[in-house]
């Protein structure tokens, strides 16, 4: 393809299937490295339930699950950390262990917030409410599974859903001047089966959400589970304060608004979580 | 009858589909559950007011007009790597256990690797699987159609040696081949395009598919032609 000015550059093509890879039929050596890769790649969530009988045995009954609430990224994690999650209130209930190419997790269930980790946590005083601090990376090829192991052991009745997460604002589409945007904003997008009142303006067409939030919030809608998902635009991909605190509108959603603890310490906690990210923040070149 | 498109180049096959789901008002009737392709989320592309402007449209699904007997899919992203071969399984294992009598394959191709004969005449191509041709190869015939030329396989060392060679195409090559084998009734219609505004592209396909299956009158087709 050429360019106004005459320079040939070559389009990435939306076809997918490269030629080669398509011409050429898998040798054994390569059936091998794919199933090796496969076998590296695959999701591990570990539960660590304690409903009644040994986790280990109780593996594959599936329990009841009222909210699921599952921040995606370092921001939605940390609004969670700082408004609704602490030690006293709710304990950790399963770990999800992935290797890619860009994140690699421990099992550790201490971590950091600059850490890349994705933990379950249950709320001690009412057991059937489950949150999920997402702020790994899960590829393309593992989402898919992700939904699968995780969905998998949650009994879909009465279940609802929301989602957090953000985004960069300049994925956002308007015909409107980007300068004129109030970043950060939240757009919402919900199931057909969401029926509650949502607590900022819908995702207009033609804009769209892909990745972790976008399976999940197809799974719900493929299995008719009524979910809700905030989408924050930011322009701070980091960590970062006013992104945080843009979903501060959702503390007064039915969902949240049970689950929100003591205002005057999630500053406190919030400022904490910023200053330990800015360590290593230095100046150097 | 059964329609669907590939993810090709300038993505003139799903907008081929969705000119077909608004005009003839298709429902959506279910989706394509599958890991196959990368997931998205957005809100009722087919929207006509406030009302229908919040439903959710996911990544493959599922329209139906009973009326005409016809069901399509319609793909809205791309395919996740290595998984093109296990989709395109699922996708004919579907078409078998759905009896669904035919299906239509809208695609595209790169322009700029058309060979010297295809440079000539018309940008549009077909392909009918044998168990087709055998059904409707004569209606074809009066069509006038062209059917998507073999090119050798290796251009001036052997030219007698011709394969089916669809760049750009995506799934368009795997998914007819197979088909072939399975004896899946299954016709490819494609148009040679570049990536830009493929607008325009995608009004040609479907014109050149209601030439065939007469899906609205074709008044109609000459008003989108102009």
């Amino acid at each position: 393809m050429a360019t106004f000015f005459g320079e040939v550059v070559v389009a990435p093509s939306r076809a997918g299937v490269d030629e080669e890879e398509e011409a050429r039929e898998e040798t054994p050596e390569d059936r091998e490295i794919r199933r090796e890769l496969e076998k590296k790649r695959e999701i591990d969530v570990l539960w660590t339930l304690k409903s009644g009988a040994s986790t280990e045995s109780s593996a594959d009954e599936p329990f009841v699950c009222s909210k699921f609430i599952v921040a995606i990224g370092h921001n939605a994690a940390a609004f969670l950390s700082s408004f609704i999650l602490d030690s006293v209130c709710w304990e950790v209930v399963g770990v999800v262990r992935l290797w890619n190419e860009w994140c690699r997790t421990s099992n550790t269930t201490n971590v950091l917030p600059t850490d890349s980790f994705c933990l379950f946590y249950r709320l001690i005083s009412d057991p059937t409410v489950l949150l999920c601090q997402c702020s790994c990376y899960v590829a393309e090829d593992q989402q898919f599974q992700w939904l699968e192991k995780v969905f998998g052991r949650m009994r879909k009745e009465d279940l609802q859903v929301t989602i957090l997460s953000t985004c960069p604002v300049a994925d956002y589409k308007t015909q409107e001047s980007t300068l004129t945007l109030p970043s950060p904003f939240l757009k919402a997008l919900k199931t057909k089966e969401f029926k509650e009142q949502v607590c900022c303006p819908l995702l207009e067409q033609p804009n769209i959400v892909q990745d972790l939030p976008a399976a999940v919030l197809s799974y719900c809608q493929v299995w008719q589970i009524p979910a809700v998902l905030y989408q924050c635009y930011t322009d701070v991909i980091k960590l970062d304060t006013v992104t945080i605190e843009a979903f501060k509108p959702l503390l007064s959603s039915k969902i949240l608004k049970s689950l929100v603890k003591d205002v005057s310490e999630s500053t406190k906690i919030l400022k904490k979580l910023l200053t330990t990210n800015e360590t290593h923040n230095n100046i150097y070149i | 009858r059964w329609i669907t498109c590939a993810v090709s180049v300038g993505n003139v096959g799903q907008l081929a589909i969705d000119l077909v789901i608004s005009t003839l008002d298709m429902t959506k009737v279910g989706y394509f559950y599958t890991d196959c392709l990368v997931p998205m989320v957005g809100n009722n592309p087919y929207a006509t007011g406030e009302e229908n402007s919040l439903e959710l449209s996911i990544n493959a699904e599922v329209y139906s007009l009973p009326s005409k007997k016809l069901v399509v899919l319609q793909i809205r992203s791309p395919f996740i790597k290595n998984k093109y071969r296990p989709f395109c399984q699922t996708l004919l294992s579907w078409v078998k256990s759905s009896k669904c009598a035919r299906v239509v394959l809208l695609s595209s191709s790169h322009a700029y690797q058309r060979d010297d004969e295809q440079l000539l005449g018309t940008p549009l191509r077909y392909l009918l699987t044998p168990d087709l041709e055998k059904a409707v190869g004569g209606l074809i015939k009066e069509l006038n159609w062209k059917e998507m030329e073999k090119v050798a396989a290796y251009p001036g060392i052997n030219d007698t040696e011709k394969v089916l060679h669809i760049p750009g195409g995506g799934i368009t090559k795997m998914l007819f081949t197979e088909s072939c084998s399975e004896g899946v009734q299954m016709a490819v219609l494609l148009k040679f395009c570049s990536e830009g505004d493929n607008i325009p592209d995608a009004f040609a396909l479907v014109n050149y598919l209601n030439e065939w299956l007469q899906l609205i009158k074709s008044e109609v087709t000459s008003i989108a032609l102009l």
